[in-house]
């Protein structure tokens, strides 16, 4: 470090510190300029260009996406349906529950997907809305129904004949489930509605409710005594206000995916809204589910195949093999949500007669009377609303 | 200079640039032009079909009318944090450099040991420790120094001792650099002048320390203003920081527009406070 140059000395024979800049500047307006032409061409790829091949007959792999929670597991010497699924199709399975929020999980594949580039998965499990979504940009692969008899012939007839995919060409139902009131019974009394999670001074910093807007939203609306499936924008406002209050005041403590389950049983939170398998899968005989009288969310959560998916055959021998009433039954047995399998029913006598009257499970029309769904939204209107609640949860 | 020229030819200084050139234009020059053109498009696209670049220059000013708050919250916190870093990690690098004889290594081994495991699982285990019916606050409540209804878990004081406890490595390291550097022939010598203690330390040790506090607190500040991670684990809804906002932005409200005017807000802002910190410390040859 004793000689040091001055940069100016250098210039003669070398190159100048200006010309250097220039040459800089040209060459990164020029990627620049690349770049924003590509840009433009975005955005724009149809299913059709952008299936891939199937790699199915070559390739015994499968890679699962789903939410947490949401599959039986090995146990000792209980063999969980994926592992069944494994040793009788010898198709590998790389199974992640990384879906934790459809919003975030749509923000996490969009640009793959809107791309024409693989996500690195064949299946994945996202709630109706989504999926309609999904389907309409033109991201889903559809089934061939040859090689899904079972889900033609057993799905359950109120899951039949979505308005988003009118024959359930694109989309399977995994399991269904309904959106209620969740607490620790040894923390706090019975908490029977919203209203109470919204203003009980007992509950004051010890609920969380869901990052889902039309979970959250949709007991709010109904505690504002409007319809979910058909509400006026200032019906919305009147929710949206009352939960920004509650939020405000310190009532709500977070805003959450899966992830409340351990809060409420470590005793973090007292009550939430919760989805009503999370409870039974908990294990922990202090938690409760139950529906609010306001009344309950209903959705459902559907299998995709997405169009980069290379192992769309492997995903489909998956979706018949979750058709087949006894493997349902096990599956319901274990996560106890609502079976969108016809004839597992009468499989559960086998496996756990009591469970075979727990609406959850398996809800009678009187249980469906007291379920909302939420209303379709436009794109405008979807993200106009998800921005407001966005507004108020972050 | 001139033997590089004749090892790589005329072009000497092209060839020694392009490397990192090239990796920066790719990872941080795109980036950054991506994110500007994106905060000055119409809001009115959405993520599947694109944004029109507008040249809205309106989205700064909501972002900042809408946000402000959020910016507020995350430069108290970050501060406080820096604050309480700098005062147990000045005891502590002080203690590492002068006081600890052969136990040195180990300690400083022990500092940097928090980084074999994840940022996000030790801020999750910060949830066993602050729990509503953990031993912590089962104490504290015990000691009457929290009331019956009391707890830590989503506070502002869970949110800034989880900043502080992920950046306090951070703070040390630089602080031991420099530290480690002073002569203590220097305090002796100020010692035998009659300094008191106290006067050795403000006239001899902190000003040869400054460079590693300016270090450790631009380490500790800057990232800590942009963290999420512990107010979205350790917060609640009301201890939301700005990383928390335009993360909510981009993936929730899926409203890239003001997400990155935020981001763009939240960079200047930054710069412009570093830029006149270093000033006012007289250190500018540190960067």
């Amino acid at each position: 470090m004793s000689e040091v140059t001055p940069p100016e000395e250098g210039n003669k024979k070398g190159i100048s510190r200006r010309g250097l800049m220039i040459g800089g500047a040209a060459g990164a307006a020029g990627i620049a300029a690349v770049y924003f032409m590509g840009r433009g061409g975005g955005g724009g790829s149809s299913a059709t260009d952008c299936i891939t091949t199937d790699l199915s007959d070559t390739e015994a792999k499968l890679n699962v996406s789903n939410w947490p929670e949401y599959i039986d597991e090995d146990d000792g010497d209980y063999l969980s349906t994926l592992t069944e699924f494994q040793q009788t199709s010898g198709i590998e399975v790389a199974y992640t529950p990384d879906v934790n929020d459809n919003v975030e999980f749509f923000a996490k594949v969009r640009n793959q997907l809107g791309a024409c580039q693989p996500t690195g998965r064949d299946l994945f499990v996202l709630t109706d809305w989504m999926a309609a979504r999904m389907i309409d940009a033109d991201w889903i692969q559809q089934l061939d129904k040859a090689n899904v008899p079972n889900l033609d012939k057993n799905l359950i007839s109120s899951l039949q004949g979505p308005g988003w995919d009118p024959n359930r060409d694109y989309s399977a139902p995994w399991q269904s489930g309904f959106t209620g009131i969740a607490y620790n019974k040894s923390l706090v009394g019975e908490v029977g509605s919203v209203s109470e999670l919204l203003t009980r001074s007992d509950l004051k910093g010890k609920v969380t409710m869901l990052t889902e807007m039309r979970d959250t939203m949709g007991l709010l609306l109904l505690a504002e005594g409007a319809d979910p499936s058909n509400f006026t924008d200032d019906q919305w406002g009147n929710a949206l206000d009352k939960l920004a209050k509650a939020r405000t005041d310190g009532q709500i403590r977070a805003f959450t995916g899966n992830e409340y389950i351990n809060d409420l049983a470590a005793g973090n939170i007292a009550a939430c809204v919760a989805w009503s398998g999370d409870v039974a899968a908990a294990e922990d005989e202090n938690l409760v589910f139950l529906p609010p009288e306001e009344g309950l969310m209903i959705w459902s959560d559907n299998m995709l195949v997405p169009v980069q998916g290379t192992h769309k055959a492997n995903a489909e021998k998956w979706i018949d093999y979750y058709y087949d009433p006894a493997v349902a039954a096990k599956l319901a047995a274990y996560v106890w949500y609502v079976c969108p399998v016809e004839g597992a029913r009468e499989e559960m006598e086998k496996i756990d007669p009591s469970l075979v009257d727990n609406p959850l499970i398996f809800p009678t029309a009187d249980y469906l009377a007291q379920t909302h769904g939420f209303m379709a939204l436009d794109e405008a209107k979807a993200s106009q609303y998800e921005k407001d609640f966005a507004d108020v949860t972050g | 200079m001139a033997s590089l020229q004749r090892v790589f030819g005329k072009n000497a200084a092209y060839l020694l640039i392009g490397p990192a050139a090239i990796w920066l234009a790719l990872f941080f020059l795109f980036p950054m032009l991506s994110l500007l053109t994106t905060s000055l498009s119409d809001p009115a696209g959405n993520p599947i079909t694109g944004y029109d670049l507008t040249w809205r220059i309106q989205n700064y000013l909501e972002a900042l009318g809408d946000y402000w708050p959020y910016l507020l919250r995350s430069l108290l916190y970050a501060g406080i944090a820096t604050v309480l870093c700098l005062v147990l990690g000045y005891v502590l690098a002080y203690a590492i450099a002068f006081k600890a004889g052969r136990w040195k290594t180990v300690m400083l081994v022990l500092v940097i040991a928090p980084f074999f495991t994840s940022f996000l699982v030790r801020t999750l285990s910060w949830k066993l420790i602050l729990a509503d019916n953990g031993w912590l606050v089962e104490t504290l409540k015990a000691l009457w120094i929290l009331p019956e209804d009391g707890r830590l878990l989503a506070t502002p004081i869970a949110v800034v001792a989880g900043l502080t406890y992920n950046f306090l490595p951070f703070m040390i390291l630089p602080l031991y650099t420099s530290l480690e550097k002073i002569d203590p022939k220097l305090n002796e010598a100020a010692a035998d002048l009659y300094a008191s203690p106290f006067q050795r330390f403000a006239k001899v040790i902190w000003p040869l320390s400054l460079p590693g506090v300016v270090g450790g607190t631009l380490l500790t500040f800057i990232p800590a203003t942009g963290d999420y991670i512990n107010a979205e684990l350790l917060g609640s809804p009301n201890t939301q920081m700005v990383g928390n906002k335009i993360q909510a932005l981009f993936t929730t409200a899926s409203d890239y527009p003001h997400a990155s005017a935020l981001s763009v807000i939240l960079m200047v802002m930054i710069v412009a406070m570093v830029l006149y910190y270093v000033r006012k410390a007289g250190t500018e040859d540190l960067l």
